[in-house]
């Protein structure tokens, strides 16, 4: 390797290589499609890629999909035609726009998505019910809701032994066998054990890293942000768990994150002011959305997507490759629930965040098309607000739909708010009158 | 405990027992759960759509629907960011408010704006707050054990909250309250559906949802005077359109909406208030108790939007209510920013359209107050039923 400090070739490659993963991955679909090869369609609040990976699945996240239709500008197309074949404008944007994509036989500015031979997902998000209810009538193909009980009440967490998770843990695992046999039927691929144990391995790795790499990023200046390079980084944690690929990248990103925390280098931004993204990305205005921020010198030093968006990775949970069932319900159910958690219950969870990334100020960003997500901020914040000084800005717009992403008014508020910080810097450093 | 609280319907006509309800359903003081807790009684908040209520009924507490009210939510407004319904924030408003104080608040992940009440609920009150898990994965061989747990844990909070302990035989004695009172419903909307101008829409409501507010007892012995004097009626039969209203399962349309779509038609089934008539046949009496109950959730039970059962696709069980209640339209409604009924008018309306059936669409809110405009279309599509 040649070069120092910012010149370093490892600065900058887990952008370069997640595009690049990201783009084949897409290619891969798009060959799946052509040859009419039938995938699974998951989400990434508990995908279960490690288990599907296990029998030959192409996998699909239509959350994905959707999402990039809205960074590629084209989202207004496809809502409007599922709102042409009947689906409210209060309905989720990700819906529509998966349901248009499936109008179009696939078509997608990515390419071609293949169709469903299986839906697989969990009870994280309700409209995931209702997504895949909506394949189950189009293509009348069968579906696999696992539920997940979510933690009951606020820090009440039960952990392994305790008689209400166990209760949990046999439902979930009850459900995982059920999964099986119903993959294998539609598959016609017999379940291989260590072919999960490949994958679980696979997926301890992107795990581990993914962990460590959100830690280091409480070094000061941050090592990478969490909303425009942390989402680069999310796409691959979902599309390649459980692969080889996935767990490469992640050892690679340690490494990139590690040399950068140990040589200072911080990203593209001056950093003046740490802060905390709570909610979905505004992806119809993705990149300006972050410069409304970085113009300021505002740098996104962790945030809840990155969190619930990886189906709670983030905690670096390692799959006991011994018993790979047991293990499986058991980290499916814990990653799960602290991806809830970061949307309900998220309030112990920012106060943490602020103190361990030493965040100067904390952006909340419910949207019209996630009710999961954005039901509680308001109070939230107000609690939060309560028991923490600390700055908060709190801005409504959506994920996909452009109509109701009002960007002049967006930058008054993140000039006052910034405004805001600065004047607070002052009187702190002036001390009290 | 037995505390009467709402008094006001006995020794009386028909006309002034189905008046006493109507006024009880609008008086947003409350005020039987006023006299409940005046009495020294506890009280658990539930929110839409199912839940076991004869488990606080054991634990001697009174179970209350949380369902939105006629308020306006100046305090829990800033609770809530835009684009959510109005039941959530009318809900929460009762309990800021004070109208209604609750020892123990209780939601389910119904959809994704009422999941996340136990946690707004828990940031703003010291009561416990929390999620029942009710299986999304109803067709799992390991759902109905796993329920059978998840009341148990129940049981256990709800104890702690009464200081009450709750045993089979208190559960089974809550359970055949509960049995009566399903039956009695059963037999109110037989009626409706039998002889639609015995019993209008609004007067359906009224009797079915006061139980939202009543101990179960006092329900059944008012709905076992009223069904009597209904059947009794000698009101006309006219030559209207038999409907089946859907989209009523969790925020109600106001009062006032459901008598105007009465004017126009007979509501001869509806899925109003379903929670309260999930259970479709009574709860055995022997073994497990909680057993049992999480049995007659799974595999003896309605249907809604936000349950999911491959037992029961929703634009076939529409159909099957329209059949069974002899309905030669639908009236789909949804309320305002409800994603699960939303999606369901899709649904709905192509399996109407592909079978040709005739079908309303219209979105309401709980605290609409004009319905002229929307009369005025009903009653248009009405007449063309009529003169087709």
């Amino acid at each position: 390797m040649t070069g120092t400090g910012v010149d370093h070739p490892l600065v900058g490659r887990g952008n370069t290589d997640g595009a690049r993963l990201f783009r084949e991955w897409f290619d891969a679909l798009n060959v799946a499609a052509e040859t009419g090869r039938a995938s699974a369609y998951v989400f990434v609040m508990g995908s279960f890629a490690e288990l599907l990976g296990a029998f030959d699945f192409p996998l699909v996240f239509p959350e994905i999909n959707s999402l990039q239709t809205a960074v590629r500008r084209v989202a207004h197309e496809y809502l409007d035609q599922a709102e042409d074949y009947g689906y409210s404008p209060d309905i989720c944007g990700y819906v529509k726009a998966d349901v248009a994509t499936q109008l179009r036989g696939g078509e997608h500015p990515m390419g071609r998505i293949p169709k469903p031979a299986l839906a697989v997902y969990t009870n994280a998000c309700n409209t995931y019910i209702k997504w895949a209810e909506i394949w189950e009538r189009m293509y009348k193909i069968p579906t696999f809701v696992l539920d997940i009980p979510g933690t009951r009440t606020a820090g009440g967490q039960t952990w392994p032994g305790n008689g209400h998770f166990e209760n949990d843990r046999r439902y979930v695992a009850g459900q995982l066998q059920e999964l099986i046999a119903l993959c294998e039927q539609v598959s016609g691929v017999a379940f291989d054990i260590d072919r999960l144990r490949e994958n679980l391995a696979h997926a301890n790795a992107m795990s581990v890293g993914w962990k460590r790499v959100l830690d280091l990023n409480a070094a000061r200046p941050s090592v990478f942000n969490a909303l425009s390079d942390g989402t680069i980084y999310l796409g691959v944690a979902n599309g390649f768990r459980g692969t080889r690929a996935g767990a490469d990248y992640f050892r690679a990103l340690v490494e990139e994150m590690e040399y950068k925390s140990a040589n200072g280098i911080g990203t593209l931004t001056d950093e003046q002011y740490r802060l905390i993204f709570v909610g979905v990305p505004c992806y119809p205005i993705f990149r300006r959305f972050n410069e409304l921020f970085t113009e300021w010198g505002g740098t996104f030093v962790n945030s809840t997507y990155l969190w619930f968006a990886s189906g709670g990775s983030n905690l670096g949970f390692e799959y006991d490759l011994a018993d790979p069932i047991a293990s499986l319900a058991e980290g499916v159910l814990i990653g799960v629930r602290d991806a809830m958690d970061s949307m309900f219950y998220q309030t112990g969870i920012l106060s943490q965040m602020i103190d361990d990334y030493h965040a100067d100020g904390v952006v909340y960003h419910p949207i019209k098309s996630c009710r999961t997500v954005s039901t509680g901020l308001a109070d939230s914040r107000r609690a939060l607000m309560e028991a923490r000084d600390v700055a908060s800005l709190f801005i409504e717009s959506d994920m996909m739909d452009k109509r109701v992403v009002s960007e002049a008014q967006m930058k008054n508020r993140v000039d006052a708010f910034f405004e805001g910080l600065a004047s607070r810097r002052l009187q702190t450093a002036a001390g009290p009158a | 405990m037995t505390t009467v609280v709402f008094p006001e319907w006995r020794d009386k006509p028909l006309d002034d027992i189905l008046c006493a309800c109507r006024e009880l359903l609008e008086d947003t003081d409350y005020p039987t759960v006023r006299r409940w807790r005046e009495a020294g009684g506890k009280v658990i908040g539930h929110f839409q759509v199912y839940f076991p209520e004869e488990i606080a009924h054991a634990a001697g507490a009174l179970p209350f629907k949380v369902r939105g009210a006629s308020v306006e939510p100046t305090q829990a407004d800033s609770r809530f960011g835009s684009y959510l319904c109005s039941i959530l924030k009318t809900s929460l408003e009762l309990a800021l408010s004070g109208r209604v104080p609750l020892e123990m608040f209780v939601t389910h992940p119904i959809c994704d704006a009422a999941r996340n009440l136990a946690a707004v609920w828990g940031r703003n009150f010291d009561y416990p707050c929390q999620i029942l898990y009710l299986p999304q994965n109803a067709t799992s061989a390991h759902a109905a054990a796993y329920l059978h747990g998840e009341y148990r844990r129940l049981t256990q909070s709800i104890e702690q909250v009464t200081g009450r302990t709750v045993d089979d035989e208190a559960l089974r004695h809550s359970i055949g309250v509960f049995n009566d009172n399903r039956a009695l419903l059963r037999d109110l909307y037989r009626l409706k559906s039998d002889a639609p101008w015995l019993v209008s829409a609004d007067e359906s409501y009224v009797l079915v949802a006061v139980g939202c507010l009543l101990p179960r007892e006092e329900h059944n012995d008012m709905l076992r005077t009223a069904l009597p004097l209904l059947a009794q009626r000698t009101a006309q039969r006219r030559d209207r359109v038999r409907v089946v209203l859907e989209g009523g399962f969790c925020e109600q349309p106001p009062l006032d909406l459901i008598r105007a779509i009465g004017r126009s038609c007979y509501v001869v089934d509806d899925d109003l208030l379903i929670g309260l008539r999930w259970l479709t046949d009574d709860v055995p009496l022997d073994g497990d108790p909680l057993y049992r109950l999480a049995d007659a959730y799974l595999n003896r039970s309605s249907h809604s939007p936000v349950q999911h059962d491959a037992r029961k696709p929703k634009a076939e069980m529409l159909l099957e209510r329209m059949r069974r209640a002899n309905a030669g339209a639908a009236i789909v409604m949804a309320a305002k920013m409800c994603e699960p009924g939303l999606e369901e008018q899709v649904v709905h309306t192509r399996a109407l359209d592909e079978r040709n059936l005739p079908y309303f669409v219209s979105e309401f809110e709980e605290n609409m107050t004009s319905f002229d405009h929307l009369e005025i279309q009903l009653e248009t599509f009405v007449e063309n039923l009529l003169f087709e």
